[in-house]
């Protein structure tokens, strides 16, 4: 299993190559010229502002050299400069992160824990009305534009009901904890502030519910199959003739085995997540990476979609190469050559 | 006898017609009947203001009317003109050169194997919302280039399938007869092989055909693709958010959406038991 992982982490940095190189490539064959974005059009006939501007953003080099000058700069962790707000792509990305990590990681525990006790009754109602309806609850999920479930449930539950409050990750008054981790309800809670920490929950509840319930169909398809398949097994017919309740063999006897591959597609459902994300954070005006992305594209701002591509790319490699070596790690009959 | 009549239907009807297949086949033949005849429908016009603006729904306007006073109901109608078609075409070229790619790269194998498959990871390695959404900037906003970006994100989902079904087709005893018999490389590929590597592909282009639909409204919405006036799904939605008190501006085009990809998603898995009778 060493030889396994020492493999993929070998493989680490090429593909982390290979991201760079694409994400370079497509920002670089571009029509629009980003002379554009940068200077305005009305300058774009004053030789003398474009022959600066050429050479303040390196666009007077060829394209090989701005390559080789941009992996470069990565390596020392220097994401360029974005057109749009003039400041380090990569200090606007680390101010940005935290907010979409607390949102997502809030999101994939949702989403988990929902889409396990979904798989779990669909497994045990098979075939019945439980069953049929759990799958369409989560099918439903997948198949939601998640920009218009955010619009439509952020105007009942934060207009008609009052129940919950309107985006943004605190109330508009309310000044932001201090910063430790950059999440609101950790850091909140090392402060003592309560009060914020109840804000910043309730701010946090329904994009979470709205993101969660997109990969709740990957988890809870996942258990529901992996359910299945033990439930028929001789030690659960065991577990059944000693006495044990029913809760008791489908959580602790079943449902253990049926987690093993159960974690796996949490993992992967993480691509799902950073894709909700970016089309859900513009809606609940989240802070967050993900806005950040849409405002750059609107924008035409090539080094902050360059930057924001290669952490996305970076991030998903992780997350999987991490589920996978997990995975190894859980289920000791895997051994890959 | 009264109770044998269920159990006679039971026996007659197929057991991979069930409820959602019938439900996804109606969807889709909804739809698709939409995008072809919506023009030639008695509603009101999509591009012209047709009452009061941003008017709730009523009798005349069931779906309320937007900012401009043009019908919602209509404009989410027209929308299938652009979104089915936009599906369609990211499908069917993602799908020719993803097999194509992949049917190479299985066959031929060594370094073409291997440049092709390593282009193919590096380009899944992307949340795919991000390259489609670097590529169109790139190329510039609009929905054609959107369609393009999208056949980009798509293929090598496409090229994985179709390379692992040729590795396993490959060894089939057909094959190895075909061989020996004589038939040269290109004829064992296309008469021998190919035949029976589309099931998989087949069942999963019709579920890629509803998340492509949504992918393209998720451009639109950002500003990517359709540009206004076009009465596009994703781009009536971002209309929509800007209104956000007229929740019925973004209601028709988002149940459009959702039931798209809801339909074919049913389709999809009733196709698979069909054409892989050991699944279930």
């Amino acid at each position: 299993m060493y030889r396994y992982i020492i493999r993929r982490l070998i493989a680490m940095p090429l593909l982390l190559l290979g991201i760079v190189s694409i994400a370079f490539l497509i920002t670089h064959f571009t029509k629009g010229d980003p002379l554009i974005s940068i200077i305005g059009e009305r300058q774009m006939d004053n030789p003398v502002v474009i022959a600066a501007a050429r050479a303040r953003w390196g666009l007077d080099r060829s394209l090989p050299e701005q390559y080789l000058i941009y992996v470069g700069s990565l390596l020392t962790g220097d994401f360029g400069t974005s057109l749009r707000t003039k400041q380090g792509v990569g200090r606007d990305l680390a101010v940005r992160l935290p907010a979409t990590l607390e949102l997502v990681i809030a999101a994939m525990l949702l989403g988990s824990l929902v889409g396990i006790t979904l798989g779990v009754v669909a497994a045990r109602y098979r075939d019945r009305a439980a069953d049929h309806l759990a799958r369409l609850f989560a099918l439903i999920g997948s198949s939601l534009p998640v920009f218009w479930s955010g619009l439509i449930l952020l105007f009942i539950f934060s207009v008609q009901v009052h129940l919950l409050p309107g985006p943004g990750r605190l109330d508009a008054r309310t000044t932001a904890p201090p910063i430790v981790t950059g999440f609101y309800t950790l850091d909140s809670l090392f402060v003592g502030d309560l009060s914020t920490f109840a804000e910043a929950i309730t701010h946090l509840i329904l994009p979470a519910c709205v993101l969660g319930w997109t990969v709740m169909g990957l988890v809870s398809r996942q258990v529901r199959a992996s359910m299945l398949e033990v439930l028929h097994q001789d030690y659960i017919v065991a577990a059944r003739a000693k006495g044990a309740s029913e809760p008791r063999v489908l959580v602790n006897h079943a449902l253990r085995n049926a987690l093993i591959p159960t974690l796996t597609v949490i993992g992967f459902s993480f691509a799902y997540l950073i894709t909700g994300a970016v089309l859900s954070e513009t809606i609940f005006s989240w802070p967050g990476v993900g806005s950040y992305a849409v405002d750059a594209t609107r924008s035409l701002d090539y080094p902050a979609i360059m930057g924001v591509t290669i952490v996305g790319g970076t991030a998903f490699l992780l997350t999987n190469l991490a589920t996978d070596i997990g995975y190894a790690f859980v289920d000791p009959r895997i051994r890959f050559r | 006898m009264a109770s044998a009549a269920p159990a006679l239907a039971a026996a007659v009807r197929p057991r991979w017609l069930t409820t959602p297949v019938v439900l996804g086949g109606l969807i889709a033949v909804f739809w698709i009947s939409v995008a072809l005849t919506v023009g030639w429908w008695p509603i009101h016009d999509a591009f012209l203001a047709t009452g009061g603006r941003l008017g709730p729904p009523d009798a005349t306007h069931w779906l309320g009317t937007d900012k401009l006073a043009r019908d919602v109901l209509s404009r989410t109608l027209h929308g299938a003109q652009y979104s089915l078609p936009i599906g369609l075409a990211v499908i069917a070229s993602a799908v020719a050169i993803g097999a194509t790619l992949g049917a190479i790269a299985g066959f031929v194998g060594g370094l073409i194997d291997a440049a092709i498959m390593r282009l193919v990871d590096v380009t899944l390695s992307f949340p795919a919302i991000l390259l489609a959404m670097a590529v169109t900037a790139s190329i510039g906003p609009g929905l054609r280039n959107a369609t393009i970006a999208m056949i980009i994100v798509w293929w090598p989902n496409y090229a994985r399938l179709m390379r692992a079904q040729v590795l396993a087709v490959r060894e089939r005893e057909h094959v190895e007869a075909a061989i020996a018999a004589g038939a040269s490389a290109p004829r064992v590929l296309v008469r021998h092989i190919l035949p029976l590597c589309w099931s998989p592909i087949l069942v999963n282009a019709t579920m890629d055909f509803g998340q492509v639909v949504l992918q393209a409204a998720s451009l639109s919405f950002i500003g990517l693709g359709a540009s206004p006036p076009t009465p596009e799904w994703g781009q009536m939605i971002s209309e929509g958010a800007r209104n956000f008190y007229q929740w019925w501006i973004a209601f028709g085009p988002g149940m459009a959406i959702l039931s798209v990809a809801l339909g074919f998603n049913f389709l999809g898995d009733g196709l698979r038991d069909i054409l892989d009778p050991r699944t279930q």
